[in-house]
């Protein structure tokens, strides 16, 4: 066993865990963060990815004590209150989700695709760099629509901070 | 997975000592490989050693005709990097197309090779460029470093701090992607030193992992072209066969993917 300390969602915790306990366990079976999901559990699917100092990584192949001392972002953590994120809303407004399984990791590696190319998204880019996510259910079709939609209202965003 | 204990090492020299009080260590860099293979229980490593967090282990540095990346770096540090991008632009192309871009934050160069498996990327660039390894005790060239399936020249509880590669006169990259894994059903790196001398490496193609090809190397010294591998035949004798492709299909892939390859070195 081992205290990991880490900063979660803008909240400092310390947590002990087997050494053994990967990040995502140690979101969901000991902080109860369980919008970060586990699909495929074999490092491609990309359910699991959360922000890691500021990096999309997948929590499903990471060692909780990798993570110490590291500042961590899940999907619960993007939200200011009741508004949600711009990504979000983007997914919500353009029907980007059907079953929802795959959709918080899309957002958060979303959110790290706009983060990187700012204003030069375009569709082949995103779809390109959407290789790491998987989901059964949409085709990509809107997802990539919600993401081109949502780089622009994080442009704003930012430009109006 | 397996219990084991996890060690987190501030310095490669730390890392070496923290390994040896182990009855079983195994180095964890990025983890992108060694974590999916403990999760199903293929690996027990009583200690895992993270390198991941040594400062000596980060970082790219070009001095005159030599890139030199250390060995912990990530492949999007990597792609991202200036020095690597003006100096030798196939490496940056080559982890733009590595895995995806989470496990691009991750992975990293030390990990790869020192994995070394049949199908990776890094492999063919450090053999093709005809690169170095340094590791905490000396230095390998990558003609002796790769020395088959999963299986290097890497004692037990050594340590990859850098690789060193000359810079090259052209180099290129291809490979057909596994659309699943994104590991290279085969790609092949070729490169043209400053002396005119012509190497090509291709990984995802042999039994025994990277391999140079000679039939291709004597083609392109004698006519820099893509047209001039037309006329090459590769056997398919010795070549990986499985559900994503054939040994002749392989071979077929190793002279097409070598063409693009020129054509992107120009």
């Amino acid at each position: 066993m081992s205290t990991v300390k880490l900063t979660v969602n803008g909240k400092a915790v310390a947590v002990d865990v087997e050494d053994r306990t990967l990040l995502v366990q140690l979101l969901r079976d000991h902080l109860n963060l369980t919008g970060t999901h586990v699909g495929c559990d074999t490092s491609q699917c990309g359910a699991c990815v959360v922000h890691m100092d500021g990096r999309a990584v997948k929590s499903c192949t990471m060692l909780a004590g990798q993570a110490d001392g590291a500042s961590i972002t899940t999907i619960e953590g993007i939200a200011k209150g009741d508004e949600l994120h711009p990504m979000q809303a983007a997914f919500r407004d353009n029907h980007g989700l059907q079953c929802g399984y795959c959709t918080p990791g899309m957002i958060m590696s979303a959110i790290d695709i706009v983060q990187r190319h700012g204003g030069q998204l375009d569709e082949a880019t995103v779809r390109h760099e959407l290789e790491g996510n998987i989901c059964r259910c949409t085709g990509y079709h809107n997802i990539v629509k919600a993401v081109l939609d949502a780089a622009g209202r994080m442009k704003v965003a930012q430009a109006a901070e | 997975m397996y219990q084991t204990t996890y060690h987190r090492a501030s310095s490669v020299y730390e890392a070496a000592s923290l390994f040896a009080k182990g009855s079983e260590s195994k180095f964890l860099a990025g983890g992108q490989t060694l974590l999916p293979v403990m999760k199903q229980r293929l690996a027990g490593p009583s200690d895992v050693i993270d390198l991941g967090r040594i400062k000596e282990l980060q970082g790219v540095d070009l001095s005159g005709d030599t890139l030199t990346i250390k060995a912990a770096t990530t492949y999007y540090d990597i792609m991202t990097n200036a020095d690597v991008k003006q100096a030798i632009p196939a490496i940056a192309y080559l982890t733009s197309v590595l895995g995806d871009p989470a496990v691009r934050y991750r992975g990293t160069i030390g990990g790869s090779i020192a994995n070394n498996d049949p199908a990776a990327d890094f492999p063919a660039a450090l053999l093709a460029l005809g690169a170095t390894v340094k590791t905490n005790k000396r230095s390998i060239a990558a003609d002796d470093f790769f020395q088959g399936l999963f299986t290097t020249a890497l004692e037990d509880g050594e340590i990859i701090t850098a690789v060193s590669f000359p810079v090259p006169a052209k180099a290129g990259y291809e490979k057909m992607r596994h659309p699943a894994s994104r590991f290279a059903l085969t790609g092949v790196f070729v490169a043209q030193t400053k002396s005119g001398e012509v190497r090509v490496a291709a990984t995802g193609a042999s039994q025994t992992g990277v391999m140079r090809v000679g039939a291709i190397e004597a083609a392109l010294k004698a006519n820099w072209s893509p047209s001039a591998i037309d006329s090459v035949s590769i056997s398919a004798s010795g070549l990986l066969a499985d559900i994503h492709g054939t040994a002749e299909y392989r071979a077929n892939l190793v002279k097409v993917m070598a063409q693009r390859a020129v054509a992107a070195a120009g």
